[in-house]
């Protein structure tokens, strides 16, 4: 069972980074609204792999857990509210493309 | 105690202030509602107002002056009433106050009853005047400013009340404005005066600057500080009752001897021991408060000179003296021997300056007075001379002597009433009044005492000498003012303070008798006039160039029987001013001309004897040019057969003045004899003398060198002489004048074999021609020539400094356009364009915001990585 290296901490940090990685690249890159929340809930999923791991091999307890139980909470209400923005966004503008939203900066 | 001095005593008294209030009120209802009543109610209201604010002004006078001042002992005849303080700057400090001694004392009564006595002769006088209200609400406020004048206890009063009577004067002979002669004379005489006041303006600072710079109260030794203080200074006995004789036995005839003489008589008979002074200054205040006017917090013997006092919290007088409640305290009178603050240094009151001037020290030298007398100014010249001079010419403006004299005559274009209050009785006696208030600073100066007798006596006989000549009634008269005040600086002017005075007095009484009278007599005239007027001028009037004129004597004759009242009176004050016995003027004139005669404290000796040979003949003038107007006037046969039918005699209000003032002419001569006896042959003090003495007696022992010691031949040798020379004056106007139509024939022969003189004086010396030609056509080239630097040079160096300012300006506008804008805009637009790049960063764009941060955190990872703690 030499071949098979047992899974550490690098493992899932390296894991949570290419996840982190593709939420970020999904954010800035992609003009759909609900692709950008997509890649924030990438971004978020990163955050509480990393919280576990650590959880698991670093620190002990249940502290990381709970933490990672919050952020599912909080990603479901990010969500909900950032659908609802987007939803309003349509009604707005007729599209959930975040290039045409940009009448803020005026 | 090293310093002693004779400190003017002094009593409070509360409501002096209202002998000036009064016609100041008066003025000012007349002056500001005066044409709303006049045109409501008519001119009775008008003349109410007027001659009831001075009848009730002469009466507070005469309770002061009879109830207050004459019951005290003589050297506290002094009442003082600080109304409130008017100005306190650094070392002036000014109290609004009012003082009256003898001198003021006297001087207030004439004016508030003479000035009411014409009060009621102007409402018979103007009675047609439209303007009634204007003239009165103007007389009532030249009594205002006279008596401010005559009672303020300070330069700075008295220089109000000086220019208040200049105004009044001028808006009084200009008061038919209408006429531009007449305005223009009210002009001449403003002016004239304004150089006198410029020379009392003079005076008065070199005074205060004199007085600076004196004195510390080291015991012993005074060192110079920049501002006055108070010294403790042991009061000595008034000089008055120093050469303490009862009047009857004096050793030897003493009357004539010297200056304001010595007599004082209770003061000086109940001695100076300390326990009679006490006892009588106990009874002094208890006299006082029981006349209600005065009051008192403690009972304060002279034991407690001064306790602290207070008004109201503020504190009055200087020198730890205050005033305590709402009513003014009556001062302790302080005891001979005592202790007493006095003032050194710079003031503007009569009674600091005189008071300070009177400090000895232990040897006997009057230090202040020595360092004014001492103190120089421009290359030496005594600062005395200027201060005198100044004084003397702001006199010789107001008092019209030479070389200021010339706008009297012209004043006579006011209504007469005005010429008799003003340029008779009062306000033209300001300047004798104000060298006899200043007596004490004039003594110290030989010169400006020399000065001023002078240019009186000869101001006395020029002024003659044009009278004599004059046809226009009121012309005499003016001169007659004019020579009869140099009689008063004459009298002033050698020492003889009281004469001067006295004469003032009596001159008031029967000067404005004199004007009255021919006031009263032009009223007569004037529907002769009116009726001529129509009538064209009648062919058989010989000598008058213009039968219209209602003042021209020519134009007169024989009016003693049209107006018998008038004429009997004008004579009486005829025989007053030509000094013949029994009535005032001989009295007041003998006396100036012996005092004259017998000073000898003239800066050269001879100088007593000029003044007195001026004034004899100036009197001899002045008895012809009197009978004169008196015989052209009222005998003989009239000008014309219409005199009979229109010249009328004087409504009552007018003629009853005149009997009035006539007869205190005559009474005037008690104060100053015995009983119509000169005090030359009864050798007794007149009582105004005696009077008069403590206002005027304060540094009088520095001047009193007699050069003659009483000479009882010389003396009525002089008195015959003068009583001589006034009925060779009278003989001769009645030869020449007794009647009209031999005048003529006289008056030809006079222009051939006398022509010179007789132009001369019949043009009063071309004087106002001298004048014209120099200081009037003088000042227009002055003015040319200064128009023309104007223009010329002042201009070109205003437009050359304009030109140069221009260039220097577009210089600065340059830099400013060049330099300063253009850092400012070169800064602007960097940040402009700045702001223009850095604006598109913020694209709206979610995407490029994140693509930032995440490059932004990988910046910061890199230099975190190569710098910070965290890899170690």
């Amino acid at each position: 069972m030499t071949a098979l290296v047992s899974v550490g901490l690098p493992h899932y940090l390296v894991v949570a980074a290419l996840l982190f990685m593709a939420g970020l690249i999904t954010v800035a890159t992609r003009r759909n609204a609900v692709a950008i929340l997509m890649g924030v809930e990438l971004i978020l999923n990163a955050a509480s792999l990393n919280f576990v791991a650590f959880s698991r091999f670093v620190h002990g307890g249940v502290a990381g857990q709970v933490f990672s139980l919050f952020i599912i909470l909080l990603a479901a209400a990010e969500a909900c509210i950032a659908l609802a923005i987007v939803l309003s966004i349509f009604r707005n503008f007729k599209s959930v493309d975040v290039f045409n939203t940009t009448t803020l900066r005026e | 105690m090293p310093y002693s001095a004779a400190v003017q005593e002094f009593v409070r008294v509360h409501g002096l202030w209202l002998i000036p209030f009064f016609p100041a009120m008066g003025a000012l209802i007349n002056c500001v509602f005066g044409a709303l009543i006049q045109k409501k109610w008519g001119k009775r209201p008008v003349h109410i107002i007027a001659v009831g604010t001075m009848v009730l002004s002469s009466v507070t006078a005469l309770y002061f002056f009879f109830g207050l001042l004459l019951p005290r002992d003589p050297a506290q005849r002094f009442l003082l009433e600080e109304v409130f303080p008017m100005i306190d700057i650094g070392a002036v400090r000014v109290m609004f106050a009012f003082a009256m001694d003898p001198l003021s004392g006297v001087m207030a009564c004439m004016v508030t009853v003479v000035a009411t006595a014409i009060h009621i002769y102007s409402m018979g006088y103007m009675a047609d005047e439209e303007s009634y209200w204007r003239y009165f609400g103007y007389l009532n406020l030249f009594c205002f400013s006279m008596l401010l004048l005559v009672l303020g206890d300070n330069f700075i009063l008295m220089f109000f009340g000086w220019e208040g009577v200049g105004l009044c004067s001028y808006l009084l002979i200009g008061f038919w404005y209408k006429d531009t002669a007449k305005a223009k004379a009210g002009m001449k005489a403003f002016i004239v005066n304004r150089i006198g006041d410029f020379g009392f303006i003079v005076g008065m600072f070199t005074l205060f600057w004199g007085l600076l710079g004196m004195w510390d109260a080291v015991p012993g030794k005074m060192s110079k500080v920049d501002d006055g203080r108070c010294i403790p200074v042991m009061t000595k006995p008034m000089p008055v009752s120093k050469h303490a004789a009862p009047a009857g036995d004096k050793p030897g005839p003493a009357h004539h001897g010297g200056l304001p003489a010595p007599q004082a008589g209770p003061r000086a008979r109940q001695g100076a021991s300390p326990g009679v002074r006490a006892e009588r200054a106990r009874k002094t205040l208890m006299a006082a408060m029981a006349d209600g006017i005065i009051s008192t917090a403690h009972a304060a013997g002279p034991d407690q000179p001064h306790s602290p006092q207070r008004l109201g919290g503020i504190q009055l007088g200087r020198c730890g003296e205050k005033q305590e409640g709402l009513r003014f305290l009556a001062q302790p009178p302080v005891s001979v021997g005592q202790t007493q603050q006095v003032y050194v240094g710079p003031t503007v009151s009569f009674r600091e300056i005189r008071d300070q001037l009177a400090i000895e020290d232990s040897s006997g030298k009057r230090v202040v007075a020595d360092h004014l007398k001492n103190g120089t100014l421009w290359f030496g010249i005594p600062l005395l001379i200027f201060v005198t001079f100044g004084f003397f010419l702001g006199a010789t403006g107001k008092s019209a002597q030479i070389p200021l004299y010339t706008w009297l005559p012209d004043a006579m274009a006011g209504p007469t009433p005005v010429s008799a209050l003003i340029h008779a009785a009062t306000m033209v006696t300001a300047g004798v009044y104000m060298v006899a208030r200043l007596n004490f600073i004039f003594i110290l100066s030989p010169e400006g005492m020399t000065l001023v007798a002078l240019v009186g006596g000869l101001t006395a006989l020029l002024a003659a000498t044009i009278g004599l000549f004059q046809y226009d009634i009121k012309k005499v008269l003016a001169y007659s003012t004019v020579s009869q005040l140099g009689y008063m600086f004459v009298g002033v002017g050698v020492g003889a303070y009281w004469v001067g005075i006295y004469h003032l007095v009596a001159h008031a009484f029967f000067k404005a008798c004199l004007f009255l009278g021919s006031g009263s007599v032009i009223h007569g005239m004037h529907d002769l006039v009116h009726h001529r007027h129509g009538h064209g001028p009648p062919p058989d009037l010989r000598l008058a160039p213009d039968p219209t004129d209602p003042q021209d004597m020519r134009n007169m004759g024989g009016l003693g029987k049209l107006m018998p009242h008038t004429a009997r009176t004008y004579l009486i004050a005829c025989f007053a001013i030509s000094g013949i016995p029994l009535f005032s003027g001989f009295y007041s004139k003998d006396e100036i001309l012996w005092k004259a005669f017998s000073m000898g404290n003239m800066s050269w000796p001879w100088a007593g004897k000029l003044i007195w040979a001026l004034c004899a003949l100036g009197a001899m003038c002045t008895a012809f040019y009197m009978f004169r107007s008196y015989f052209m006037t009222f005998r003989g046969r009239p000008a014309t057969e219409e005199h009979v039918k229109h010249v009328h005699e004087s409504p009552r209000s007018m003629t009853w003045v005149l009997w009035f003032l006539a007869i205190g002419a005559v009474l005037m001569s008690l104060v100053g004899s015995t009983v119509f006896v000169p005090a030359a042959i009864t050798h007794k003090t007149p009582w105004i003398e005696s009077f008069l003495a403590p206002a005027t007696a304060a540094l009088s022992d520095a001047f009193q060198k007699p050069s003659l010691t009483h000479n009882v031949v010389l003396e009525w040798a002089l008195m015959g002489l003068s009583v001589v020379l006034a009925v060779i004056g009278i003989f001769g106007a009645w030869f020449w004048y007794k009647d009209l139509s031999r005048t003529e024939a006289r008056m030809e022969w006079a222009k051939r074999n006398w022509r010179f003189v007789h132009v001369l004086v019949f043009n009063k010396y071309f004087v106002d021609e001298i004048y014209n030609a120099t200081f009037v056509r003088g000042f227009h080239l002055l003015a040319r020539a200064l128009g023309w630097f104007d223009l010329r040079v002042v201009d070109g160096l205003v437009n050359a400094s304009s030109w140069a300012l221009r260039m220097l300006a577009s210089f600065f506008g340059a830099v400013d356009y060049k330099l300063v804008d253009g850092a400012v805009n070169g800064v602007a637009d960097t940040v402009i364009g700045a702001g223009r790049r850095v604006r598109r960063i913020q694209s709206g764009r979610i995407n490029a915001y994140v693509m930032g941060v995440a490059f932004g955190v990988v910046v910061l990872l890199f230099v975190v990585w190569f710098s910070g703690p965290m890899g170690r």
